[in-house]
């Protein structure tokens, strides 16, 4: 359902992202996992086509999204790390907004509103202007947008992320139950989080992906290990150079 | 065109949940109405003094010395207000991340960009209409002629499109609204008053006068609707559009 292929993204010299290939499959519940400064976030953003790759390819559903960029963004619904918020509007007139440019109209959209108002427990602040809400219902504003117009693929960047325990149990709660049938990408740095939710994990250090796979197998390579120890391990290897650029 | 729509909406709510457009709305109406006030008033005065039939007088000359210079001060006063419309169009939007929003959504940039620059000519647009009540007042009095009136007011309106063109550009090179703010406004500016350097050098001279925005108003201040000049304000306003759809696609590899 996700593919990337040889995906690279460089900013100047720094080597953010490189040849990643990864294959989520439908359905599937992947975390995405990695130290800060790994590249998860710049791999999301050219998932869902913000940022173009320096090399290599990412698909939904088999569409380029570098090629059909129009068709692709109508498969993905994408939280980024700092929800993208308008602090100026209403949480009922952003949602509306969001939906609108989705592409859904007339009574549906207001159908498709309330019920992502409703998945999200956003009932009690609907009619408050973004600003004066907590970081917990922004959060959940963030989520709403990006379930709105039920996309088969959701990028989730570290959504649990300055939260307070309360809302980061609440908030996880949340994913799994809106997970259903799609197809998810969840970064994170907590690791309950992914034995709870994700059925395979990707983790990536400095740019480069050091395992991928279905948890359970993953395990077992490494002698039933715990998920944190298996995460220590992995981003302590020697991440692969021998084709860093050439004045490092 | 229905993202576009949902776009203009969207930046029409926020302009109107600050006070940004209110403030600029009330100055351009607070300024430009008593710069006409001021006008009128003195023109009563001469006239009155200069004895004769006032009101024959002011048939004659009501044009030449209230409208044609109204108009010019009013293209100044867009000169400084606009900017400030414009100036969180793009800028904004990158600061507070919600261009990884718009950017990800199923629209293109062109949509993103006509939704913006819609949004800022429909205040533009009010905010002259609003000029209406006063500009047209002395016509209940005696009779000026109305074409030059309404050639000046066109004139507002391209002038106006041109300079919210050119500060949506403004706005997409930079996150710091004020910076875009400055920006627009001092390069605008200079446009203005670039026909100067034809008094000091014959260097380009044809060129010099071409791009400078006083002389296109000129004419439309005084009533001559010269096919050249609309053409100049509606490839300044694309050009500026365009520019900012460069920016946006080459930003794409280096966000
Ligand atoms: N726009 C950018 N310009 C320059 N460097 C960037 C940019 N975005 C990310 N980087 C760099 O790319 C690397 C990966 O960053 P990121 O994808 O944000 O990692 P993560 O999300 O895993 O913390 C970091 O070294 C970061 O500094
Ligand atoms: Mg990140």
């Amino acid at each position: 359902m996700i593919k990337t292929e040889n995906l690279t993204k460089f900013y100047g010299n720094i080597r953010a992202v490189y040849r990643l290939n990864m294959e989520v499959p439908e359905g599937d519940i992947l975390g995405f996992l990695g130290p800060n400064g790994a590249g998860k976030t710049t791999t999301m953003r050219m998932v869902t086509g913000y940022t173009t790759p320096s090399f290599g390819k990412t698909e939904i559903a088999g569409i380029n999204v570098q090629k059909e960029p129009l068709k692709a963004k109508k498969l993905v619904g994408y939280l980024p790390e700092i929800p993208p918020l308008y602090p100026e509007l209403k949480v009922s007139s952003y949602l509306e907004f969001v939906a609108e440019v989705k592409g859904i109209k007339g009574k549906e959209r207001k159908k498709k509103v309330e019920e992502a108002i409703s998945s999200t427990g956003l009932e009690k602040v609907a009619g408050r202007l973004i600003r004066n809400i907590s970081k917990g219902y922004r959060q959940r504003v963030g989520i709403a947008q990006a379930i709105i117009g039920d996309p088969k693929v959701l990028i989730l960047d570290e959504p649990t992320i300055g939260l307070d325990p309360k809302e980061i149990v609440e908030i996880r709660q949340l994913i799994k139950s809106l997970a259903g049938k799609r197809t998810v990408i969840l970064s994170t740095h907590i690791l309950q989080e992914v034995t709870s939710i994700c059925g395979s994990i990707a983790i990536i250090n400095e740019g480069s992906l050091i395992e991928f796979g279905e948890i359970r197998e993953i395990e077992k390579k490494y002698g039933s290990a715990s998920l944190e120890e298996i995460y220590i391990s992995a981003i302590s290897k020697e991440v692969k150079n021998e084709e860093h650029m050439g004045n490092n | 065109m229905r993202n576009t729509w949902a776009i203009t909406k969207k930046e029409l709510k926020v302009y109107f949940s600050t006070p940004t457009a209110y403030v600029v709305i009330s100055l351009f109406l607070l300024i430009t109405g008593f710069m006409f006030y001021v006008m009128v008033s003195n023109y009563s005065i001469l006239s009155l003094r200069s004895g004769g039939n006032p009101y024959f007088s002011m048939k004659l000359n009501l044009n030449q010395y209230i409208y044609s210079p109204f108009f010019a001060n009013a293209a100044i006063i867009l000169l400084l207000l606009l900017p400030i419309l414009t100036m969180r169009l793009f800028a904004e939007e990158r600061r507070q991340n919600t261009d990884e929003l718009l950017f990800t959504l199923p629209t293109t940039n062109t949509q993103i960009i006509l939704g913006k620059y819609i949004s800022s000519v429909l205040i533009l647009t009010l905010m002259i209409v609003a000029t209406a009540p006063f500009v047209f007042y002395p016509f209940f009095l005696t009779k000026p002629e109305i074409v030059p009136v309404l050639t000046g007011y066109l004139g507002l309106f391209l002038l106006g499109i041109a300079f919210l063109s050119f500060g949506i550009f403004s706005s997409s090179l930079t996150e710091n609204q004020i910076v875009a703010a400055v920006f627009s406004f001092g390069i605008l500016l200079l446009l203005w008053l670039i026909y100067w350097l034809t008094y000091v050098t014959s260097f380009l001279k044809g060129f010099l006068k071409y791009i400078s925005f006083f002389n296109h108003f000129d004419n439309l201040s005084k009533g001559l609707l010269d096919t050249s000049d609309i053409v100049f304000y509606l490839s300044f306003a694309f050009v500026g559009l365009f520019l900012t759809y460069a920016v946006l696609e080459v930003r794409r590899w280096w966000r």
